[in-house]
Formats: structure tokens, C-alpha cells, sequence
């Protein structure tokens, strides 16, 4: 009881402050951050598993996405769009030039290959250098501005390295084709034959080691690439999760709500935001470097608008401003993107064979312009959906239908009931 | 300097594509105060326009008459479809709507256009007037999306070729009316034809805007919505026509753009982002402004792709826009023309 009253006097002073310190718990979070922490690293550690529910050779067996290179995507777009959360979630700040920072992390990766050594670790720390290099110089010219202009300046950044990393810098970035390693690179830290084109590995772990298990029609991959870089995203995770209930998480999201009021109180917060964007930048850096590590190839399609106007999607249809939304909405785009496309018409006509022919075909007429190459549709549609009745992304749906859940059970309790309807008004 | 002017030339038809689509971007910026980032998918639309209207008067029949051998539903050789409008009109009437189907689907487009643009507004953006900025970004980023996918599944995501009447395919001597020798400023008409379509359409627009009571009360609204209201005018149907006519300007600038680029799904986001550049520098919510810096930076970009241009800084024609966009954005923080207190929070 005492230990309540001395709690809320000190919210009542600092408000929000305090909970920076009450988080001392296992590795620093508090209870419910550690729980979704876990929960998060549970799914990734056993994502072989849950992506691969459907056994080989079943009708349904398209729908697992348990392969390396989509597992893969998954890790990498998550660290992807959770830096750009930082950014965007935290300050508001709409950056739509994001990939740019991601090209040149790849860039740098590629070149630490072809350089130095095929380990992908000093690779992954050249691409977050460079990339946080680059987004101090972007970010300390955009964030003069702030709105559409902001956005304007980062897009035009972004098109303007793509622009020329497609044309004049074609020594550095290969141009239209891009870089790939080859037989005649060797780099100095790694002993290649003289034909033998050099493979990305982990302290001699090839990251295209897989390891597949069977059990009964199941099968399982379980690939190196996939868990180095699913470690790296957790680490991001958990710092981003730091991040956000650290001081220096509450001071950007003031700029979010007020950031007039904020410089009226004397604190200049261009320093905060900028140290935001460069961690933003930092962290798509990473992603660029985990994506030459599994694959060993760039190109500068990855720094085109779209690129950037994709991050933008899976962060706002998983839920802007939450630890986990991001992660959910890079999810949900990467699998749409290679399982929904891969749908064609034969597989439609073999789902809905049991109808009759008349509906069948029709069905198929009515769902071809959505599958396949299509998909893009229903992307669009979905985001739109989304802008428009769950500003808050696949997250806050989620809060709805739970919130919906536990009004049923506490219909009993009309105390209860009246609290949680509070809460709702005052969120 | 006749290399000069040859610049200029190059610069006005991609600056009249950039002026128009900017200006329809500020008239809804300035009347509705929504960021349309569907803005290019209109643009796109109306070039498709051009190309519906070329396919339905090709539609034809194929003349059994004239069919020499057919095996297994395959015709070889002989076989020659007839349109219905030459069928109807004639072969040299009907020759010549064909040839001229690109300036008839500006008639085509204006109603499909004034559709698209009330259907737009009335069913999606309305509900966003309150919302920030950012979701109406968003939300419109997302029916461009959706627009773009579904002219890809009707027409494929190859560029169709849509040809000019072939009274302006070929190019004339520019340099001999102004005194240079021959074949040293050589124009294509349609790009001519073009910028003077453009001119007009931006005249229509600014004399629209300036010399009717209706053109006077959508300004008195975009000066102060509020009290327009309270006078009892309905200035949210005048915004909604507003909108209507400026899709109507980005799709005739699609139109009218085919014959110069052959249209593709992704045209219009192609332009949208340049648009958007353009309408920073103008200075969001000046008309004038978008107007200046769309046929500014138009004749820039074709400056800056001059071969002695490119010999002293490479690349430059890549990124001239953006560079430039970037230093007048820094150094001039409302653009070119900009209001005081427009999109400044």
C-alpha cells in the first residue's frame, strides 16, 4: 500500500519519467515488455516450425512460408521497419527516402565482401556505418524543415542516390546491373582458389547452410542465414523496445505532440530528432548489410522511391508508434508478396472445385484480378482499408477485437465495465 | 544560342506536363487543403482515356468477303478487319476520326475525368478533411496503388503506342522563323502542339478563377472557408467541383501526352513524384507558383541533359531537380511564390 502512494506521488511529479526507472526487471524491461519480448523471440526461434503448418505435397502446402529466403525477408524487413518506426512512430516525422540508407548499407556490405573478407560481420558494421554516416549529412539538411517538406527533402535525396548511383557512381555501385561477388575478387582475409567465387559465412558458417528435418510429411528447414539474421533482429528489437520507454524516447515523442510548445520550454529538439533519424538510417543500414550477407548481390533498384514507400506501408499497416506493428506489417507484405502471387488461377479452380461449375468459374473470374501478379491490388486495397478504418494498423485491430472480448466477460461486473470504458474515452 | 533555344523548346513539354499536373495538385491543395498523392493515377487515367477511345474506334469487323482462307478459326493473309467508323463514315471520314482519336479523347476525357474527380472526392477524400496530413497522404498513396494495379490488368503492363494525327508527326524547322540557318532548331509539331494546349488550359483555369462569381467564391473560400460558409454559399459543392476540374487538368494533360510517351500504368507515379518537387518549390498553395516552377524546372532538366553540361558535371541531368528543389526549400522556406502560413506547423 505504501508502496502504491509513493509510486503515484512520484508520476504525479515526473510523470511519465518514472517508468524509465521502475523498469528494472529482467534485462531492463518491465513485465509486459519482457513478455512480448519473449513471445517475439519465441516465434522467431520457432518460425521453421509455425510458417511450415501445411505438410509437403497438400493442397494447402503454398501457403507455408517456411523457406530460407522468405524467413529471411521476414528478419530483415522487421529491423527494416522498425527503425523507420523510430523515426516516424516516435517524432512523426515522415521520411520518404528511407531506402536510401538501406542501398548504401548494402553497398558498403558489398564492398567489405569484395574487399576484405567474406565474413558477413565486418561487413554488417561497415553497411551501419556508412549508413549512419549518410543519415547524419540527409538528416541534418531535412530536418530544417518539418511536414511535406521533410518529406520532400528525404525523397529528393533518395531519388537523387538512386539517380546517380544508377548512372555516374556506375565504378562504385556497377550501374544498371549492380555488384555481385565474383571469381576474380579476393578478398585479403579469405583463402579463394582462383576460380571460386567467395560465399558469404559466419566465422566459417556458410549462410546458406540449412538444415532440413522430416517428420512424417513435415518438412522443416533450418537455415544459418536465417538465424544470424534473426538474431540481429532481436537485438534491434530490444533495443527498440529500450528505446521507446527510455527518457530519450518520451523527449521525441514531445516533439510528436507539441513541438512548438517544446521549444517555447527552451529545448531545442532538432539535436533528439536528428540523433532519431540517424538511428532510423542506422538500423535500415543493417538491414541493407543482412540482405547482401544472405544473397551477396546489390543493385540500385534498391534505393528507388517505391523501396521507401514500401517501409512506409508495412509500418503503417502494422501499426505506427507500437513496438510490434512494424514488425507485423513487414510480415504480412513480405508473405503476401511471395505467397499471394504465386496463386494462379489452376490452384483457385482446384479450392473451389466442390461448388458448382457455374459458381466456380465465377468465384475465379471475381478473385483473378487479386492473385498473381495482381497482388499489388490487393495490397492497395488493404492499405487503404486500413488507412481508413484502423488508423492505428493491424495492431489496434487486434486491441479492438480483445477489447470486445473482455467487455463480454466483464459484463457481470458493472464496475468493472464502467472503468474500461473510461480507459477507452481517455485513450 | 540557337543550342539554346533548342533547350528551351525541349524544356517546355515536359514543363507543361509538370505546370499542369502541379497546378491541379494546388487548386486542391488550396481549396480542399488535402496532400493528393493520387494525383499522378489522374494523370494516368486520362492518358488511358486516349488509349479507350483509340480501341473503341479501331473496334471493327472482319469483312467475310474479303476473308481468303481461314483454318482452324486462324486467318491467313486476306483477312482485313474494318472499323465500324470507317464502315459507317466511310473510309476517309472515318480515316481521319481515327487518325485524330488522340485531340477527340479530350472530349472523351473531360466527362470520364469530371467522374473519376467527384466520384474521388465525394467517396474517399471527404472523410479525410480532418485527418492529418499524413493520412491523407496515405490514403490516397494507397488508391494510387489501387488505380494503377487495375489499369494494369485491362492493359497490360506494356506502354501502349498511341500515335498524333499524322498531320503533326513530323517535325518542323523552328530556327528558319526566327532567322537561323535551316535544320539547326528542328521541333517535333505535337510537343508545339502540346505547350500551346497546356497555355491554354492554364489560361482557362486562371481566367475561370479570376473572371466568374464562381471562380470569385471559390477564391473568397480559399481565402477563408469559414465565412464563405457563414454567408450561406455551399462552398464544400464548389470545392467538390474544384476537385472535379482539376482532375479534369491532370487528365487532359494525360491526353494529350500519349502521342510524346507511350502510356503505362506507372506514368503517373513517375510524374507525381516530380510534381510533388514542383509544387514545394512553387510554394504549396500558389497556383502562379506551381505554374513558374513546373516550366522552370521542365526547361532545367533539358538544360542540364546538354552534352557540354554533362562533359563538366556528370550526372547532372539525373539529379538537377532535386538539387535544386533541395537548395530553394533551404533557402527560401515556402517555396518560390508560397503564402505565409501554408502547411507551416
Amino acid at each position: 500500500m505504501t508502496d502504491q502512494t509513493t509510486d503515484t506521488r512520484m508520476d504525479a511529479t515526473r510523470p511519465r519519467a518514472s517508468a524509465a526507472h521502475k523498469s528494472s526487471g529482467l534485462l531492463g524491461l518491465t513485465g509486459k515488455d519482457l513478455g512480448l519480448f519473449i513471445i517475439v523471440a519465441l516465434l522467431t526461434i520457432l518460425a521453421p516450425f509455425i510458417l511450415n503448418p501445411f505438410p509437403e505435397g497438400s493442397a494447402l502446402a503454398q501457403f507455408n512460408g517456411g523457406y530460407p529466403d522468405l524467413m529471411q525477408r521476414f528478419v530483415i524487413f522487421g529491423i527494416f521497419a522498425i527503425g523507420f518506426n523510430i523515426l516516424f512512430g516516435l517524432t512523426g516525422y515522415l521520411s520518404f527516402g528511407h531506402a536510401a540508407f538501406l542501398g548504401v548499407g548494402s553497398y558498403a556490405a558489398i564492398w567489405m565482401m569484395k574487399l576484405l573478407t567474406l565474413n558477413v560481420i565486418p561487413a554488417i558494421i561497415m553497411s551501419i556505418v556508412f549508413a549512419g554516416i549518410f543519415a547524419l549529412i540527409v538528416g541534418y539538411i531535412s530536418l530544417r524543415r518539418s511536414g511535406i517538406y521533410f518529406s520532400i527533402l528525404t525523397l529528393a535525396f533518395a531519388q537523387m542516390s538512386y539517380a546517380l548511383a544508377y548512372s555516374v557512381l556506375t565504378p562504385i555501385t556497377g550501374g544498371e546491373t549492380g555488384l555481385q561477388l565474383k571469381a576474380t575478387d579476393t578478398p585479403l582475409l579469405s583463402n579463394l582458389g582462383p576460380t571460386e567465387i567467395g560465399r558469404a559465412n559466419f566465422f566459417g558458417v556458410d549462410m546458406r547452410a540449412s538444415y532440413e528435418m522430416a517428420i512424417g510429411d513435415w518438412l522443416f528447414t533450418f537455415n544459418a542465414g536465417y538465424y544470424i539474421a534473426a538474431v540481429f533482429m532481436l537485438l534491434s528489437f530490444y533495443l527498440a523496445i529500450r528505446l521507446f520507454r527510455s527518457p530519450f524516447g518520451m523527449m521525441l515523442r514531445a516533439v510528436k505532440s507539441n513541438q512548438q510548445r517544446m521549444n517555447y520550454t527552451g529545448l531545442n529538439s532538432r539535436p533528439y530528432t536528428l540523433a532519431a533519424f540517424v538511428i532510423s538510417g542506422m538500423y535500415a543500414g543493417l538491414a541493407g548489410g543482412l540482405m547482401v550477407a544472405m544473397d551477396t548481390q546489390v543493385g540500385p533498384e534498391r534505393m528507388f522511391w517505391t523501396a521507401s514507400g514500401e517501409v512506409v506501408l508495412m509500418t503503417i499497416l502494422g501499426g505506427a508508434g507500437t513496438l510490434i506493428g512494424p514488425v507485423l506489417g513487414a510480415g504480412m507484405i513480405k508473405y503476401m508478396e511471395n505467397i499471394v502471387s504465386k496463386i494462379n488461377d489452376g490452384i483457385l479452380h482446384q479450392w473451389f472445385a466442390f461448388m458448382p461449375d457455374g459458381i466456380e468459374d465465377f468465384l475465379v473470374f471475381v478473385i483473378h484480378p487479386f492473385i498473381g501478379k495482381g497482388w499489388h491490388l490487393t495490397l492497395g486495397l488493404l492499405f487503404m482499408l486500413v488507412v481508413i478504418f484502423l488508423p492505428g494498423g493491424l495492431v489496434e485491430g487486434g486491441q479492438r477485437i480483445a477489447s470486445v472480448f473482455r467487455r463480454k466477460e466483464t459484463k457481470t461486473s458493472t464496475v468493472e465495465k464502467s472503468a474500461a470504458e473510461q480507459q477507452q474515452h481517455s485513450e | 544560342m540557337d543550342g539554346l533555344i533548342l533547350q528551351i523548346l525541349n524544356g517546355l513539354d515536359k514543363g507543361s506536363a509538370y505546370a499542369l499536373i502541379a497546378l491541379g495538385l494546388t487548386l486542391i491543395f488550396g481549396t480542399l487543403g488535402v496532400v493528393n498523392f493520387g494525383h499522378g493515377a489522374l494523370f494516368m487515367i486520362g492518358a488511358f482515356c486516349a488509349v479507350t477511345l483509340q480501341r473503341i474506334l479501331n473496334l471493327g469487323f472482319v469483312d467475310e468477303g474479303a476473308t481468303s482462307s481461314s483454318v482452324g478459326g486462324f486467318s491467313f493473309g486476306g483477312a482485313q478487319e474494318t472499323p465500324y467508323v470507317e464502315h459507317w463514315f466511310g473510309e476517309a471520314v472515318g480515316g481521319t476520326i481515327i487518325d485524330w482519336s488522340v485531340p477527340l479523347a479530350i472530349l472523351f476525357a473531360i466527362p470520364v475525368m469530371m467522374l473519376v474527380g467527384i466520384a474521388m472526392e465525394r467517396g474517399l477524400i471527404k472523410h479525410f478533411y480532418k485527418r492529418p496530413h499524413a493520412d491523407q497522404i496515405l490514403v490516397t498513396f494507397g488508391l494510387a496503388i489501387v488505380l494503377q494495379e487495375v489499369v494494369k490488368f485491362y492493359f497490360g503492363a506494356n506502354p501502349i503506342p498511341t500515335p498524333a494525327p499524322d498531320a503533326f508527326t513530323g517535325s518542323f524547322d523552328f530556327g528558319v522563323l526566327i532567322g537561323y540557318d535551316p535544320f539547326t532548331i528542328v521541333y517535333p509539331y505535337w510537343r508545339l502542339v502540346y505547350f500551346v494546349f497546356a497555355m491554354v488550359i492554364i489560361a482557362a483555369v486562371f481566367g475561370f478563377l479570376q473572371f466568374t462569381t464562381f471562380g470569385m467564391v471559390v477564391r473568397a473560400g480559399m481565402a477563408d472557408r469559414e465565412t464563405v460558409g457563414l454567408l450561406g454559399i455551399d462552398i464544400d459543392k464548389r470545392f467538390t467541383i474544384m476537385f472535379a476540374i482539376a482532375a479534369c487538368v491532370a487528365g487532359l494533360a494525360g491526353v494529350m501526352y500519349t502521342p510524346i510517351n507511350s502510356p503505362n500504368y506507372h506514368m503517373g507515379m513517375d510524374f507525381l513524384v516530380l510534381s510533388f518537387v514542383v509544387v514545394v518549390v512553387g510554394g504549396m498553395g500558389s497556383l502562379p507558383g506551381a505554374v513558374l516552377a513546373g516550366f522552370l524546372l521542365g526547361i532545367l532538366e533539358s538544360f542540364a541533359s546538354m552534352a557540354e553540361v554533362i562533359d563538366i558535371v556528370p550526372g547532372i541531368n539525373q539529379i538537377i531537380i532535386y538539387l535544386v528543389a533541395i537548395v530553394i526549400l533551404l533557402t527560401r522556406p515556402r517555396g518560390l511564390m508560397g503564402r505565409k502560413g501554408v502547411m507551416e506547423e
